[in-house]
C-alpha cells in the first residue's frame, strides 16, 4: 500500500525533480515554501502536467505513469481539491456533486495498467461508489443542496468542492492548499470537517500546505520540498524531529506530541492532559466534545532546558527527556537540540543558544528537563 | 394597400411584385438561418482552436478569419465568384463531384455568407472560450469527464451568452448582406434575390412605397432581434460568478 512517484519537468526557470514514496493510507503533508514545487508535483500526479519521459507514478499498485503508460487525467482515479473551490456556476450544489457521482462509475471500470511487479492485492480492491448521503452528511451540506454556488460562503464552497472530489470515488485525494484562500473564521469552520473526513474516508491524501499548524494537526506523514526536490520524507514526528532538515533551519521549527485527556475542567481554567509517559501537561481549558487523542504543537523556540527539575518556576509544563541529537551552531549562535521524552518515542526540539549549550555541557544521552513556555493545541 | 398602388399599373403587376418581395424575404430568412447554423458548427471548433492553440503562426489564421471585417464585400464576392468558376478550385471540385456549379445558386449564397459572416461568429465564441479559462476544465477532468464530455457539459453551458451573441450576429449580419450576394448570386428573383437587393431594385425603379415596406420591416426586425440579445445577455451576466 504505497504511493510511488518519480517525476521531472521544467517550466521556464523552474525545475521539478521529485521522487518519493508515501504510505497508501493516511494523510501525507507536502510542506514547503511558496514556489518549492508543491502544487506542480500535485498537478503532475493528477496528470494535469506532462512530466518528462522516464517518470513513474503508481498508487496502491495501479500504474498511472510508467513505461509506455500515461493514463489521462479523466481516467486516473484522483480527487483534486484546488485552492479555489472551482464549483461549476451553471449547476446548483447538488448538480456539482452529481457531476462527480455520475462519472465515478465509468472511471472505476477504466483504470490504468497494473503494477505487475508489486502485485499489491489491496490496491486492486474496488472501492464502491461512495454514498451521496454519507458524503453530504460528512461535510454538512444537507441544508444547501439546492443553493446556487454563488450564494455560498468561501468555507461552504470549499466543503462542496471537497465533497465533490470524494464523490468521484478517488483512489488518491490531492488537496492543494484547500484552506489558503479562506479567512481565519472559515478555516476554523472547515478544519473539524477535515478531521472527520481523514478519520473516516480511508483514502490516502496528499495535502499541500505551507502552514505549520495545518501540517501539525492533520498529517501523519510529511514530505518536505525545496526548490522542486523532495528533501525529506517519513512519519511526521521523525521528519519534524530532524535537526538538519530545511524546516529545522528556520525559526518555525516545531514538534508535535500526542496527549490523552486526564481532566477537562481542571483548576484555574486549565485542562489537564498526560503524555504517553504519564507526565502532566496543563493547557488552557479545552471545550468538551473534542476527541480523546490530542495533538500539541510545540515550537522549538518555546522550549528551554534545565539540568535539574526546576523548583519554584512559573512555567507549568516541565517534561523529562533525554538528549538524542545536537545540531551544529547556526550563524546566529543558536543550536537545535533533539530530545526524546522520557518513557516514550516522542521527539521534541529545543532551540537554545550555543553559549547555554556550552555552559551546561550538553551532550548526547544526557537526561534533562524541558520547560515549555507555550503550547498550541491542535485538536 | 390600394391607396399605395400606382395608378398606371395593373393589379396583376402589383401582385407579382408583392410575390417577389415575399420570395426575397423568405430566401433571406432561410439564407440567414442556414448560414448562422452552419457558422455555429464550423465556428465552434475553429474558435476553440484559436482560443487554446499555442501554435506560433496562429496569428495568420486569426487575420484570415478577421479579413471580412475590413474587406469590401464585393472583393470577397469577386474572388468567390472566380473560385466557383469553371477554372476555380471550388468550380473544379463541384465539377469533380458532378454537381452543378455553385455560382448563381442558393448553396453558393450560403457559402459566400459563411465566409462573409465568419468573424461575427468566431470572434465572440473565441472570447467567451478564452474567458472560461483552464480551471473549470481541469476540475472536470479530475472528476472523470472525457474531453468531449467536458466541452459539452462545461464549455457550452458557460458560453451561453457567447453563443447567443454569435448566433444573432451571424444571422443579422447575413440578413443585411448585399455585395457578396450580388456578385455570386446574380439577383435571380425567387432563387437568389435577397431582401437587400430587392430594396435596391425598388429604389432603382422609383418604387419607394415597396422599398419602404421592405426596408422598414428589416429595420424593426433587426432592432428587436438585437434588443432580445442584449436583454438576455444581461440576464446571463448576472448568473456568472
Amino acid at each position: 500500500m504505497t504511493i510511488r512517484a518519480n517525476v521531472s519537468l521544467s517550466r521556464g526557470a523552474f525545475t521539478l525533480q521529485a521522487q518519493f514514496e508515501a504510505p497508501g493510507q493516511g494523510v501525507t503533508a507536502v510542506f514547503g515554501r511558496s514556489g518549492s514545487g508543491k502544487s506542480t508535483l500535485l498537478r503532475a500526479l493528477a496528470g494535469l502536467e506532462t512530466p518528462q519521459p522516464g517518470g513513474a507514478i503508481s498508487v496502491n499498485g495501479v500504474t498511472w505513469l510508467g513505461q509506455g503508460i500515461n493514463v489521462p487525467v479523466h481516467q486516473r482515479r484522483v480527487g483534486y481539491v484546488f485552492q479555489e473551490p472551482g464549483l461549476f456556476p451553471h449547476l446548483c450544489v447538488r448538480g456539482n456533486l452529481e457531476y462527480a457521482l455520475k462519472r465515478s462509475v465509468g472511471r472505476g471500470a477504466q483504470r490504468g495498467g497494473r503494477d505487475g511487479v508489486q502485485g499489491d492485492v489491496q490496491g486492486d480492491v474496488q472501492r464502491g461508489v461512495p454514498a451521496f448521503d454519507e458524503v453530504t452528511a460528512l461535510l454538512g451540506l444537507e441544508n444547501f443542496l439546492w443553493r446556487n454556488p454563488v450564494t455560498l460562503s468561501g468555507g461552504e464552497k470549499q466543503r462542496v468542492a471537497i465533497a465533490r472530489a470524494l464523490l468521484s470515488s478517488p483512489a488518491l485525494l490531492l488537496m492543494d492548499e484547500p484552506l489558503a484562500a479562506l479567512d481565519l473564521h472559515s478555516k476554523e469552520e472547515i478544519l473539524p470537517f477535515l478531521d472527520r473526513l481523514f478519520a473516516s474516508a480511508g483514502i490516502p491524501v496528499l495535502y499541500v500546505s505551507h502552514a505549520p499548524d495545518e501540517v501539525a494537526r492533520l498529517a501523519d506523514h510529511l514530505l518536505l520540498m525545496e526548490e522542486g526536490t523532495v528533501l525529506a520524507q517519513g512519519p511526521l514526528a521523525d521528519v519534524l524531529g530532524r535537526v538538519d532538515s530545511p524546516l529545522a533551519r528556520t525559526d518555525e521549527a516545531f514538534s508535535v506530541i500526542h496527549c490523552d485527556i486526564v481532566e477537562l475542567d481542571g483548576p484555574c481554567h486549565l485542562s489537564v492532559l498526560s503524555t504517553a509517559a504519564g507526565d502532566r501537561v496543563y493547557v488552557p481549558r479545552i471545550t468538551a466534545g473534542q476527541r480523546q487523542d490530542i495533538r500539541l504543537r510545540i515550537n522549538a523556540r518555546d522550549v528551554s532546558l534545565c539540568n535539574q527539575r526546576p523548583v519554584g518556576s512559573s512555567i507549568l509544563n516541565i517534561l523529562q527527556a533525554t538528549i538524542t541529537q545536537l545540531s551544529a551552531s547556526d550563524n546566529k549562535g543558536q543550536q537545535l537540540i533533539q530530545l526524546r521524552l522520557a518513557g516514550s518515542d516522542e521527539l521534541l526540539l529545543a532551540r537554545i543558544s550555543e553559549y547555554s549549550c556550552q555552559q551546561m555541557g550538553l551532550i548526547n544521552g544526557m537526561d534533562i528537563y524541558c520547560q515549555i513556555k507555550a503550547i498550541a493545541l491542535l485538536c | 394597400m390600394v391607396s399605395l398602388m400606382p395608378l398606371q399599373r395593373s393589379n396583376h403587376r402589383w401582385l407579382m411584385l408583392f410575390e417577389n418581395d415575399i420570395a426575397a424575404l423568405w430566401i433571406t430568412l432561410r439564407l440567414a438561418l442556414i448560414t448562422a447554423l452552419t457558422l455555429l458548427m464550423v465556428g465552434t471548433p475553429l474558435a476553440w482552436w484559436l482560443a487554446n492553440s499555442r501554435w506560433r503562426y496562429k496569428a495568420v489564421i486569426e487575420a484570415a478569419v478577421a479579413l471580412p471585417l475590413v474587406l469590401p464585400p464585393t472583393v470577397i464576392g469577386f474572388y468567390l465568384l472566380v473560385a466557383m468558376g469553371p477554372d476555380g478550385p471550388i468550380g473544379q471540385f463541384t465539377n469533380w463531384l458532378g454537381v452543378r456549379p455553385l455560382a448563381f445558386s442558393f448553396t453558393g449564397l450560403v457559402l459566400g455568407s459563411v465566409v462573409y459572416s465568419l468573424p461575427f461568429v468566431v470572434q465572440p465564441l473565441q472570447s467567451t472560450f478564452s474567458g472560461i479559462g483552464r480551471a473549470p476544465l481541469e476540475v472536470a477532468a479530475t472528476l472523470g469527464a472525457r474531453p468531449l464530455d467536458r466541452f459539452l457539459t462545461i464549455v457550452v453551458p458557460l458560453s451561453r451568452s457567447g453563443y447567443l451573441t454569435a448566433a444573432v450576429l451571424g444571422f443579422a449580419h447575413t440578413l443585411g448582406e448585399f455585395g457578396v450576394v450580388l456578385m455570386i448570386g446574380g439577383n435571380i428573383p425567387g432563387q437568389t434575390q435577397v431582401l437587400s437587393i430587392a430594396i435596391y431594385d425598388h429604389v432603382e425603379s422609383l418604387e419607394y412605397a415597396s422599398a419602404h415596406w421592405l426596408a422598414g420591416s428589416l429595420l424593426v426586425f433587426s432592432f428587436f432581434l438585437l434588443l432580445i440579445v442584449y436583454g438576455l445577455n444581461r440576464r446571463f451576466d448576472m448568473v456568472k460568478v
